[in-house]
């Protein structure tokens, strides 16, 4: 039943308790009826609804489909005060209302560094020169030619969780854990194109480049180039879209974001780094002596519990199905914990097939809420027995003058009325 | 029923097949796309190595000319002595923050390399126009914004040697390799904490940052 206002989905369980009792109350009144908001007509049991009395529009109203429009609010959404302009900035998934390891197309987070490009294919090229045998340009239509390979796998920006480094700030799954998505991507082994071009004996490491105004370009050693990465065109089996890289970007499977260059259009071998500024000012780790750490590309095991969560809290107490998102850019995840009670207890959580490496992967755990306050936490360990540290744990090392690589365990506060509030704990 | 010449080719298929499996297959064994040229590379080859200067052009500029062109092209967001208008990213100050609660990390302060900064404004900057300016200017901007940081004099020209020679004051203190897992801790499953012990200390309730997650996009700004 496509009941838009749900009090119980305000993200402000204030307003949420007050809508509840004012105008919540006179839906619920309207609902019994089965009354439809905004609708004249009953359509719930015993009512026969309209939609099923009418016909509906035929084949290619939609030529390339939508979702429903009772589901506007989920959309890739910014935090408005974090970056100067949209261009260079960050969109987040709407991870509260996604149900699987795939992000859609339309909801995969963005990340700019010059605005999305708008890249004509036909004239784009990919460009691979530098300590190589044979400097070759290719075109969209070579590309596509070499043998293809379909993968599945998760890219996260590293600044991921980035805003609670000091304390908890944002109340949302969405804005503390939306730089995260997943997607089938189809391409052409790097490897492959490597081996095509032929590799001088000296060269050591790649520099990445995009086609975008910002030139985005980033260095990589040669082994993980010959090791898993991919140049896709696709995504989740069609065409990507502009704002993951369209027509061609690097996946850098389990390393951070910044890496998998959209809008590839050059890659120069070479016998060193280049430290670019994108891996010297930015996408380093400052510790806590004033030293900082460069080339920090693995995305570390991490977990999070999607639901309940701040946006979708709890209805009363009952049965529920704790669901969460795991992943490791360590290859698979082994095993997630759940706890109710802040990391006291732990149970271990089902794990949903498929478990891939370096993707996304479900887990759930059924809970039995007393209606009493809860602190819910979700704790990974992958295939090389790491484990998803606590806020804290990770703070000694690291302390908070980080940006990045923050891939603690979160924690989600159950209050009585079932709102679900971001915390970190002692 | 195969004649020689047609096992000849299934067997080179086969080989081929297994080589390309194996990871091993000639340069150019698919052919496709064409040789670049010299004069192709050279158009689009921008990249310039951050620690040695490699790939640096011709061309020099002065801190004089830097300071033209900044007041015209980059001062609007930078402010005119790169202290950064509203959210834009402020170019100079901060020395010596790096281990304070709230360091400040700009082209003097945090970064390790001259010749990354000629890099990056030649590739990216203006934000509205990259890669737009003459070698000429983006070596007269390198040395403006490095004098704003007090590291090299005003009288101070920037070209492919001077660049890679000037020794930049958190150049020493990146380490290069990951040192990574910072932490092993072992996966507790029952009493791990005495349950007093847990308790929140912060909090992002009433704290008014974040956006409506429901309805049109939020425009907030926090109070
Ligand atoms: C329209 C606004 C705008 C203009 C004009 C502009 N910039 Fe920028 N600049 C930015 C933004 C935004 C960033 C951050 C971009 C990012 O991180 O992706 C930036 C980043 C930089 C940085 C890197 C700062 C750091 O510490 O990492 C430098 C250096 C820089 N700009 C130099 C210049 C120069 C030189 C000019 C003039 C030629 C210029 N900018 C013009 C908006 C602008």
């Amino acid at each position: 039943m496509p009941v838009r206002s749900k009090p119980a989905e305000t993200s402000d369980p204030r307003l949420a308790r007050r809508s509840f009792l004012g105008i919540g109350a006179a839906l619920t009144g309207s609902l019994a009826l089965g009354v439809r908001p905004g609708h004249a007509q009953p359509a719930s049991p015993p009512a026969e609804p309209p939609w099923s009395q009418s016909i509906g529009p035929g084949v290619v109203d939609r030529p390339y489909g939508r979702p429903a429009d009772a589901e506007a609010d989920v959309i890739r959404r910014n935090v408005p005060w974090l970056t100067a302009g949209t261009e260079s900035s960050i969109s987040f998934s709407p991870l509260q209302s996604l149900h699987g390891i795939i992000t859609p197309n339309g909801l995969f987070f963005e990340r700019y560094h010059s605005g999305r490009p708008d890249v004509d294919p036909d004239q784009h090229r990919l460009m691979i020169h530098g300590l190589v045998e044979r400097p070759l340009i290719l075109t969209m239509k070579d590309i596509v030619r070499f043998p293809s390979v379909s993968r599945i796998h998760f890219i996260e920006c590293p600044a991921n969780g980035g805003m609670e480094w000091r304390a908890a700030q944002l109340n949302s799954l969405q804005f503390n854990h939306g730089m995260i998505s997943c997607a089938e991507w189809t391409g052409v082994r790097l490897s492959t194109l490597l081996e095509e071009v032929g590799v001088k004996k000296e060269a050591a490491w790649a520099m990445v480049e995009g086609a975008d105004g910002a030139h985005m370009n980033r260095s990589l050693p040669l082994h993980k180039c010959l090791d898993d990465c991919l140049v896709v065109y696709a995504q989740n089996g069609e065409a990507l879209r502009p704002e993951q890289g369209y027509p061609l970007r690097l996946v850098v499977p389990g390393w951070e974001g910044n890496v998998s260059i959209k809008w590839l259009r050059r890659i120069k071998l070479g016998d060193r780094p280049w430290y670019s500024r994108e891996e010297t000012s930015k996408y380093t780790d400052l510790m806590p002596d004033g030293t900082s750490r460069g080339f920090t590309w693995l995305i570390d095991a991490k977990s999070v519990i999607t639901f309940p969560c701040p946006e979708k809290p709890l209805s009363g107490p009952g049965l529920y199905e704790i669901r969460g998102l795991a992943w490791t850019g360590n290859g698979k995840v082994k095993r997630v914990d759940v706890s109710t009670d802040g990391g006291v207890n732990w149970q271990t959580a089902r794990l949903h097939e498929p478990v891939l490496s370096k993707a996304l992967t479900k887990f759930t755990l059924p809970w039995r809420w007393d209606g009493r306050p809860a602190l819910l936490e979700s704790r990974v360990i992958d295939e090389t027995g790491y484990v998803q540290p606590t806020i804290a744990q990770l703070r000694k090392q690291r302390g908070s003058n980080s940006v990045y690589h923050n891939n603690s365990i979160q924690t989600w506060q159950v209050k009585p009325d079932g709102s679900v509030f971001d915390v970190q704990l002692a | 029923m195969f004649n020689s010449r047609n096992r000849a080719m299934l067997l080179a298929a086969a080989v081929a097949a297994v080589a390309t499996a194996a990871g091993a297959a000639e340069p150019g064994y698919y052919g496709y796309g064409k040789i670049a040229s010299p004069e192709e590379i050279a158009g689009w080859n921008i990249d310039v190595r951050g620690d040695d200067g490699a790939g640096l052009p011709p061309g020099s500029g002065t801190v004089a000319r830097g300071t033209e062109v900044f007041s015209e092209q980059c001062a609007s967001c930078h402010g005119t002595f790169g202290e950064g208008e509203g959210r834009f990213p402020k170019l100079a100050g901060g020395m010596g923050t790096l281990k304070h609660d709230r360091p400040e990390l700009t082209v003097g302060s945090y970064w390790p390399f001259a010749p990354t900064l000629f890099d990056y404004i030649n590739r990216a900057m203006p934000m509205q126009a990259p890669h737009t300016l003459s070698a000429d200017d983006v070596y007269a901007l390198t040395a403006y914004i490095l004098n704003l940081n007090d590291i090299v004099p005003n009288e101070f020209v920037a070209d492919q040697d001077s660049l890679a020679k000037v020794k930049m004051p958190n150049r020493d203190s990146f380490v290069w390799t990951d040192p990574r897992p910072d932490t092993m801790a072992k996966p507790c499953m029952s009493a791990c904490a005495n349950p007093a012990d847990v308790k929140i200390v912060s909090t992002a309730e009433g704290r008014d940052l974040t956006p409506r997650t429901t309805g049109p996009l939020d425009t907030m700004q926090p109070k």
